[in-house]
């Protein structure tokens, strides 16, 4: 197994949408390391053959009647929102400058 | 008293669930500053329900099976109105809007909740250490932790604060806080408790189960949550066998497996091997048949765990953005407002469980670390169905050592070391649990965990009562 260099760590925090400090990349570049350097055990398995489980039972389609119902929390869930307006969540700039 | 006792005796006019109540907020007034079981504890509000019971009894009402019970809830579940943190300051000042499937069960039931539990920040950690509000202690020695995830639910059982809690258990956070507090924990078959309401740490893992004092009062609490909850997809259909009319019936002629890699697994303490191999003379004497079992594949459970549950909530934590709940840090973009918000709101261990699961999961490393940890979660599965075809129960030990010091597992690996016995169980969907068995040479308790085959919940709850009756 090739062992993680600090460009893969910045790498992923990037895809995971996190701002790491440069000492938080040198702690966790080390440590990651060190944790998929165990699981070294499972990487090695000739599992060809095997089928992966994604979940402890074969689970099908799981149907119920289609019936509109109404929640009736929306404004519960926009007042516990850092921010909400006009019935909408409201966030920052997505594309351009800020209004 | 046990919540049975409790039960019975509110049901009959007895006692008040205002008299109950007051007694157990006051224990938590004396000793609460100390232990630190609860990040909240709404006095207000459990008084508040306590008279409403009472005043169901006065009207002649039957409020439950558990009229006037104390309960406590860990805090990733669900409470309408009532701050859910799990532990995280991402999550700082957030009140859901809707109660969790097993919290309305409890209500219907007539428990009350005293307040939410400490646990390790959205349930990833084995001692709360990683709860950003400080580690809770544990009630048999503040020196040492209680274990975790769900260890505030575990101390508070264990001081009596309430004589039932709940907590969530994806790599053994019931089981092995239990371990180490020296109560019974249970960790249901997957699917037997709605997750609904329950803040998802990694959705083909998690499950809800109850702690207690007594394999009774889990049993009871267990009947209560347990059962098929349309709000939930993997919420499983199938009718609910009673636990408690079948818990006197005893161990004969049950076969008993002592399962060979988890009893010499890295890291378990001669003291703990000790008192699982008297748990297996003891229930030889009870008139089981005890034979040594292997399950080969279980050696691969840690390895496959930490590849999976990290996958599982890098998903499950892209949710927390500062646009929904809890903290913002603002910034002049969106995309940078939910690197900031992220970063500043997430404790270490999140950010390494998050950056793991994102690494397992990017292109290029997919199918050598997630696809391959579900290819041995398959061996892992059939290994125990091999097993459960000559055993009807499993055991082992729960935790490799009693309660160790807080601060001494600072390094990642050594805690994941903690869910060496518990972590296959989560994998294979089956139940199992762990029943306090006397104690280790420094006095502290140890725990025996028994697993059974899927859904037959009943039949483990034989064996840890026979483990409890030949204890008392």
């Amino acid at each position: 197994m090739a062992s993680l260099s600090r460009e893969e760590v910045v790498h992923v925090a990037t895809l995971a949408r996190l701002e790491l400090t440069d000492e938080q990349i040198d702690t966790f570049t080390p440590q990651l390391a060190a944790i998929l350097a165990n699981a070294a055990d499972v990487e090695a398995l000739d599992l060809d053959d095997v089928p992966a489980t994604s979940h402890p039972y074969p689970l099908t389609n799981v149907w119920r009647p289609d019936v509109v119902r109404h929640a009736g929390v929306r404004d519960a869930v926009l007042a516990a929102a850092p921010a909400a307006q006009d019935g909408m969540f409201r966030v920052p700039s997505v594309l351009g400058d800020a209004p | 008293m046990s919540a049975l006792e409790i039960a019975a005796a509110v049901r009959g006019g007895e006692r008040t669930a205002r008299a109950v109540m007051e007694e157990h907020l006051s224990l938590i007034g004396a000793r609460e500053a100390e232990l630190h079981a609860f990040n909240l504890v709404t006095s207000e509000q459990a008084l508040a329900a306590a008279d409403a019971v009472d005043a169901r009894v006065a009207a002649g009402d039957d409020p439950g099976p558990l009229a006037g019970v104390p309960i406590a809830l860990k805090d990733n579940l669900c409470t309408t109105g009532i701050p859910t943190t799990c532990s995280s300051k991402i999550l700082a000042g957030w009140k859901p809007p809707y109660d969790a499937t097993v919290v309305e069960r409890l209500t219907a039931a007539g428990a009350i909740s005293v307040g939410k539990t400490n646990l390790d920040e959205f349930a990833m950690g084995s001692s709360t250490e990683n709860s950003a509000f400080g580690p809770s202690k544990n009630p048999h020695d503040i020196t040492k932790v209680p274990g975790g995830s769900s260890g505030g639910s575990a101390v508070a059982v264990a001081a009596g604060f309430a004589p039932l809690a709940l907590g969530s258990d994806t790599g053994g956070s019931i089981r092995q806080p239990a371990a180490l507090c020296g109560v019974v924990g249970v960790k249901p078959t997957y699917g037997r408790v709605s997750r609904y309401g329950l803040v998802a740490f990694a959705s083909s893992l998690d499950q809800i189960g109850p702690f207690a004092t007594t394999v009774a009062d889990a049993a009871a609490l267990y009947e209560v949550i347990a059962g098929h909850d349309p709000r939930d997809s993997t919420s499983i259909p199938e009718a609910l066998p009673p636990v408690l009319p079948r818990l006197g019936d005893g161990v004969a002629g049950l076969r008993v497996g002592l399962v060979t890699e988890l009893c010499q697994a890295e890291g378990i303490a001669p003291d703990v091997a000790a008192r699982v191999a008297a748990a297996a003379e003891a229930l030889s004497e009870a008139g089981a048949k005890v034979e040594e079992v292997s399950v080969p594949a279980v050696i691969y459970g840690l390895s496959a765990y930490y590849l999976i549950a990290p996958a599982e909530a890098s998903s499950n934590l892209a949710r927390y953005d500062g646009v929904r709940y809890g903290l913002r840090v603002d910034a002049p973009t969106t995309a940078e407002m939910y690197d900031r918000t992220r970063t500043a709101g997430f404790g270490p261990e999140v950010l390494r469980r998050i950056m793991l699961g994102t690494y397992a999961l990017s292109a290029g490393y997919y199918d050598a670390y997630y696809g391959k940890a579900q290819k041995v979660r398959t061996l892992i599965i059939r290994d125990f169905q091999a097993a459960y075809e000559r055993f009807d129960v499993l055991i082992s030990p729960t935790a490799p050592t009693t309660a160790f010091a807080l601060g001494a597992k600072a390094d990642p690996l050594a805690m994941y070391l903690n869910d060496i016995c518990t972590i296959p169980s989560n994998l294979a969907g089956h139940p199992a649990m762990s029943v306090p068995f006397g104690s280790g040479d420094d006095g502290l308790p140890v725990g025996v965990q028994i697993m059974a085959n899927a859904l037959d919940e009943v039949t483990m709850f034989q064996v840890a009562a026979t483990l409890e009756g030949a204890m008392a």
